[in-house]
C-alpha cells in the first residue's frame, strides 16, 4: 500500500508543477503591463512604476520571476488582494468554509437521493420507476443550473414565500464564527430561530448545486448495478436460495459501489464549477463568488492565487478518490 | 459448377454499416426523439429570418414586459411576450438557436482536431512524447472546466469567439485521451504492422489506418461535448464574459432578465427552457449513438 501511495504521489509532482505555471502564466498572459494593470486607473508615476517592477522582480528574467513565485509559494504568501489589500490566503480562508457548508450538503443530497434511485431503478428494470427516474436524471443531468436556481427563486422566494433570495443567514443574527458552517455555528450560538433562518437560507443553494451530481450518481448507481447483477457471484448467490434483499444489498451492492464512490469523488470539480454559478445566483459569500466578483474586478493576484487554490484541493481529493479505491480494490494496487 | 463467392463493394458495405447503426439507434426511442428535436433546432437556426415574426433587435418602445399572448395583458403581435426594452421574445430565442449550433459545432470542432492530432501522436510515438502530452492534459483537467473557461476569457477578453477558444481549449484533453487510449489498443493489431510492413509512412498509419478504427469513442464525446458546449457558453453569457449584449444568446438573455424574475417570468423561463430542450435533445442522441456504436452493448 505504502508503494501505492508513494507513486501516486510521484505523479503527481509533474502536476503540481503544471499548476503553478499556469497560476503563474496568467498574469503574464494578460494583455497590457501587469504592474500598470495593478496599478489600476490611477496609474503610477515612472520613479514608482521601476520600484514596484524591482519590488516584484519583473525586471529579472522569467525563469528567475518563476522561481521566486515557487519560493513565495513554499512560505505560503499568495499575495494580496488589490480591492481589500488583505492577504489573498486569509481571504480564501474565510470565504471557503461557505463554499464546503454549501458542497458537503449538496453531494449529501446527491448521493441520499441518487444511489437509492439508481438501485432501485436497476433492480426495476425496465419498469415506470425506472423510465421516470432516468428521464429525470437525463433531464437532471441537462439542466442550465443557473436557470434552475433563478426558477426556484421565482416559484418558492417570489410566489410563495418560503425561503430567502440571498445570503447565508438572516441579518437579525449575528454571532462570532467558530466552524465556520453557518449551521453548526448558528445552533452554538444559542439564539432562537438562528439554525432555522440558516436552514432556509441554505436549502435552495444546495439544491441546485445538487441538480447535476445527483443525476450523475443516480446514472452511475444504475448502471454499475445492472453489470454487477450479470455476474457469476451474483447468479450463485441467487441459485444458494439467499433472500433477493440479502444478494442485492450484500452481493451486488457492495460492488457496484466501487465505482459509485469513484463517481462521488469526482463530482467536486462539478461543485467547484457549480459553485461559481450557484453563489453568483443566491449572493452565497463563498469562494466561486469570490471568484467571479475578483475575475470582473480585475482583482487579478486574487484570481492567480484562487485558480492555484482550486486546482489544488481538486488534486487533493482526486488522489484521496485514488487511494480509497485502491483500499476497497486491492487489484488496482498491483497494476 | 456455379462460383458462390459474392463480391461486396465498399459502398455496399458502407450501406449495411449505416443500416445496421440505424437499427441500433431507432431501437432507442429517446434517441430518436432527440434527433427530431435537434433536426427541429437546426431548421429553425437556418430559417429564423423566415420563421421569426420581429427582427431579434428591433425595440418597440410602445411594448416593454408585454406578457406572452395567452395571459391577461398579452399581444397578439407577440406570442412570448417582450422583454424590458420591447423586443420580441420569440424571435429572439429563434435567432438565438443560430448562436447555440454555432457555439456547439466551432467548440466540437477545434477540440476534436486538436485533440485527435495530440491524442494519435501521444498514442502512436509513446515513450516520452506521451509522457509530456499526458502531463499537459493533467494539468488543464485539474482546473473546473468553467473556471479555466473563465480564466481564459479574462485573458482574452470578453466576448463570444473568445469563449468558444477557451471553452475548445478546456475540453481538448477528454478528446486527447480518448483518442491515445483507442490508438494505444489498436496499435499492436495486425492490419496495422500489415500495413507498416506494406511501406505506409507514419502519418498514413496514424490517419488513415488507425483513426478510423478509433472513431466510435470520439463520435460520442463529440456528441457530449456539443451539449456541455450549448450549457457552458450559456453559463459564460449568463457571467458576463460570453456573448455580448445585445446578441440574442440565450445565456446572455437570461443575464439581462435576472433583474425582472420576481415581476416578468417569461423573460426568465423561455431562454433557460430552450437552452434545457437543446441540451437534453443531444444528450438523448449521444446516449443513443453510445447504445448503437458500443460493440459490447450491441450483442448482449
Amino acid at each position: 500500500m505504502l508503494k501505492f501511495i508513494l507513486s501516486k504521489l510521484l505523479y503527481l509532482i509533474p502536476t503540481v508543477f503544471g499548476i503553478t505555471l499556469v497560476a503563474f502564466g496568467f498574469i503574464r498572459l494578460l494583455p497590457g503591463d501587469p504592474v500598470l494593470l495593478m496599478a489600476g486607473e490611477r496609474g503610477v508615476s515612472p520613479e514608482r512604476y521601476a520600484e514596484i517592477t524591482a519590488q516584484l522582480g519583473y525586471d529579472k528574467p522569467i525563469w528567475q520571476q518563476y522561481l521566486q513565485y515557487l519560493n513565495q509559494l513554499a512560505h505560503g504568501d499568495l499575495g494580496n488582494s488589490l480591492v481589500t489589500k488583505k492577504p489573498v490566503l486569509a481571504e480564501f480562508l474565510t470565504l471557503f468554509p461557505a463554499t464546503v457548508e454549501l458542497g458537503l450538503v449538496a453531494i449529501l443530497i446527491a448521493t441520499l437521493i441518487g444511489v437509492p434511485v439508481g438501485v432501485l431503478a436497476a433492480i426495476k428494470r425496465g419498469s415506470w420507476f425506472d423510465q421516470i427516474s432516468m428521464t429525470g436524471a437525463l433531464v437532471g443531468f441537462s439542466m442550465p443550473i443557473f436557470w434552475w436556481g433563478l426558477l426556484l427563486i421565482i416559484l418558492f422566494s417570489g410566489i410563495l414565500g418560503w425561503t430567502p433570495v440571498s445570503g447565508r443567514i438572516s441579518l437579525m443574527y449575528f454571532f462570532p464564527p467558530v466552524t465556520g458552517f453557518m449551521l453548526i455555528d448558528s445552533l452554538l450560538s444559542g439564539q432562537d430561530g438562528a439554525f432555522m433562518s440558516a436552514l432556509s437560507h441554505l436549502i435552495l443553494p444546495s439544491i441546485v448545486l445538487a441538480t447535476i451530481p445527483l443525476a450523475v450518481i443516480a446514472r452511475q448507481t444504475r448502471s454499475a448495478m445492472l453489470e454487477v447483477m450479470g455476474e457469476d457471484y451474483v447468479r450463485t448467490a441467487r441459485a444458494k436460495g439467499l433472500s433477493p434483499s440479502r444478494v442485492i444489498g450484500v452481493h451486488a451492492l457492495r460492488n457496484a459501489m466501487i465505482p459509485v464512490i469513484t463517481t462521488i469523488g469526482l463530482q467536486v470539480g462539478v461543485l467547484l464549477a457549480g459553485a461559481i454559478l450557484t453563489e453568483t445566483i443566491f449572493s452565497w459569500p463563498g469562494i466561486g463568488k469570490w471568484m467571479i466578483d475578483s475575475i470582473s474586478r480585475r482583482d487579478y493576484p486574487v484570481v492567480q492565487s484562487g485558480l492555484l487554490l482550486i486546482a489544488g484541493i481538486v488534486m487533493i481529493v482526486n488522489l484521496l478518490v485514488d487511494l480509497t479505491y485502491g483500499l476497497i480494490n486491492p487489484r488496482i494496487r498491483h497494476k | 459448377m456455379t462460383d458462390t463467392t459474392v463480391k461486396i463493394s465498399d459502398a455496399a458495405i458502407r450501406r449495411q454499416m449505416l443500416k445496421d447503426f440505424w437499427f441500433y439507434f431507432s431501437q432507442n426511442r429517446g434517441a430518436v426523439i432527440g434527433l427530431a428535436v435537434f433536426v427541429l433546432l437546426v431548421l429553425t437556426a437556418i430559417f429564423a429570418p423566415l420563421i421569426a415574426p420581429h427582427d431579434p433587435n428591433q425595440q418597440y418602445r410602445d411594448a416593454l414586459l408585454v406578457p406572452p399572448v395567452w395571459q391577461e395583458g398579452g399581444r397578439a403581435g407577440f406570442l412570448l411576450g417582450t422583454d424590458a426594452v420591447g423586443r420580441d421574445m420569440l424571435s429572439r430565442l429563434i435567432y438565438g438557436a443560430q448562436y447555440s449550433l454555432f457555439i456547439g459545432i466551432v467548440v466540437v470542432a477545434i477540440a476534436l482536431i486538436g485533440g485527435v492530432i495530440i491524442g494519435l501522436v501521444a498514442g502512436f510515438y509513446g515513450g516520452w512524447v506521451d509522457s509530456v502530452i499526458m502531463r499537459v492534459m493533467d494539468v488543464v483537467l485539474a482546473f473546473p472546466s468553467l473556471l479555466l473557461a473563465l480564466v481564459l476569457v479574462a485573458i482574452l477578453g470578453p466576448g463570444l469567439t473568445n469563449a468558444m477558444i477557451a471553452i475548445a481549449i478546456v475540453y481538448q484533453p477528454h478528446f486527447a485521451r480518448l483518442t491515445r487510449a483507442a490508438v494505444m489498443g489498436e496499435k499492436a493489431r495486425e492490419y496495422v504492422t500489415a500495413a507498416r510492413v506494406a511501406g505506409a509512412s507514419n502519418l498514413r498509419l496514424m490517419f488513415k489506418t488507425i483513426l478510423p478504427n478509433c472513431l466510435a469513442p470520439l463520435i460520442v464525446q463529440a456528441t457530449l461535448s456539443f451539449s456541455s458546449a450549448v450549457l457552458d457558453s450559456a453559463a459564460l453569457g449568463f457571467l458576463g464574459m460570453g456573448a455580448q449584449p445585445p446578441a440574442s444568446e440565450w445565456g446572455t438573455m437570461l443575464a439581462e432578465a435576472r433583474e425582472f424574475i420576481l415581476r416578468a417570468w417569461w423573460v426568465v423561463t423561455f431562454p433557460g427552457l430552450a437552452i434545457l430542450i437543446s441540451v437534453l435533445a443531444i444528450n438523448l442522441m449521444g446516449d443513443g449513438l453510445r447504445d448503437a456504436l458500443d460493440p459490447k452493448l450491441k450483442r448482449s
